[in-house]
């Protein structure tokens, strides 16, 4: 085992140990964390396959922008962030059926995939430079310049968008349960409480479950 | 055995593990904050598909530059989706996805 071993096996065993915590935990914030461990694993993996740059995009944009937000909105939402009591039966057996033949299918394609008759080849040496910064700014910058300025402009959109569809309207303290659900969605503070609205009591969170079915 | 991380074949196996737990997360979880985690899953999982045949061949460096933007658009993603459960809480005071019925009625 050379370290390149070492290091591939540590990243990658990291990788799949907090894919796991993110799925398996019952709590969003460990969910959280486990996406950061991943996301730590695979920016390893970036180093080991010459992907300076990316890797060092992935733990800026990753962990430090997209783990920051998860995290900012499940703490905004309290403990109503975490997972509510399972009402309907059906409902569970479609998910975990779904979940279980999904997995079902991936063993199938690894398993295909392991009787084909493939010749591995070691990857080459890489040319000096390769994922370097300068390679990929190279790029960016000449023949991917449009492609680079759409993505700025599709991220002003989303920063707007997300600021337009999250915002409550302060203003608008009481708003009557018979409002529009859309006026709700779209001009509601984002407390109920905040609204003069008590927030459904466990009992009658279970009479709307039971009758809404 | 002394080879572990030099074959793309071995990044495919990893990412194609990591992309199937992001699904499987998707489908079996009813938190909308997990859901979107394991979406950023499965794009990470691409993300590394990509940069693993990028490694394999070396001539240009467009895999990497294909991650890159799949990168920002998962950021995007990410911040709607988030704004998104947001408005989903004000409404319906709760994060479970099926909660969301409104067109069913």
């Amino acid at each position: 085992m050379t370290v390149g071993n070492v290091f591939f096996v540590v990243a990658s065993v990291v990788a799949l140990f907090g894919a796991f915590m993110t799925i398996a935990s019952r709590s969003p914030i460990r969910s959280a964390v486990g996406l950061l461990i991943t996301i730590v694993g695979i920016a390893a993996l970036f180093l080991m396959l010459n992907a300076q740059f990316l890797a060092a995009i992935q733990l800026i944009v990753y962990a430090g922008a997209v783990v920051v937000l998860f995290v900012f909105v499940i703490m905004l939402l309290g403990p109503d962030a975490g997972d509510g009591e399972g009402t309907v039966v059906r409902a569970r057996v479609a998910r975990y059926g779904a979940g279980a033949f999904f997995l079902l299918l991936s063993f199938g394609a690894a398993h295909l995939v392991s009787r084909a008759d493939l010749s591995p080849t070691r990857f080459k040496i890489a040319p000096a430079g390769h994922g370097s910064v300068e390679g990929i700014g190279t790029l960016l910058f000449g023949s991917d310049v449009i492609p680079f300025e759409l993505a700025t402009a599709l991220l002003i959109v989303a920063v707007v968008g997300a600021i337009a569809v999250a915002r409550g309207k302060p203003h608008v303290r009481h708003q009557s349960k018979s409002a529009s659900p859309t006026a709700r969605m779209f001009n509601g503070p984002l407390m109920a409480r905040d609204a003069q609205r008590p927030l459904p009591t466990k009992a009658e969170r279970a009479a709307k479950a039971a009758g809404g079915v | 055995m002394s080879s572990l991380g030099y074959f793309v074949e071995q990044y495919v196996l990893l990412a194609g593990a990591l992309f199937t737990l992001g699904c499987v997360g998707f489908l079996v979880r009813r938190n909308v904050l997990v859901q979107l985690m394991s979406i950023e899953l499965m794009l990470n999982a691409v993300n590394l598909m990509l940069v693993a045949f990028n490694r394999q061949h070396t001539a240009d460096l467009n895999g990497q530059v294909f991650a890159f933007f799949i990168i920002a658009v998962a950021a995007a993603e990410v911040a709607v989706g988030l704004a998104i459960v947001l408005a989903f809480y004000r409404l319906k005071s709760s994060v479970q996805s099926d909660e969301a019925d409104q067109l069913r009625h």
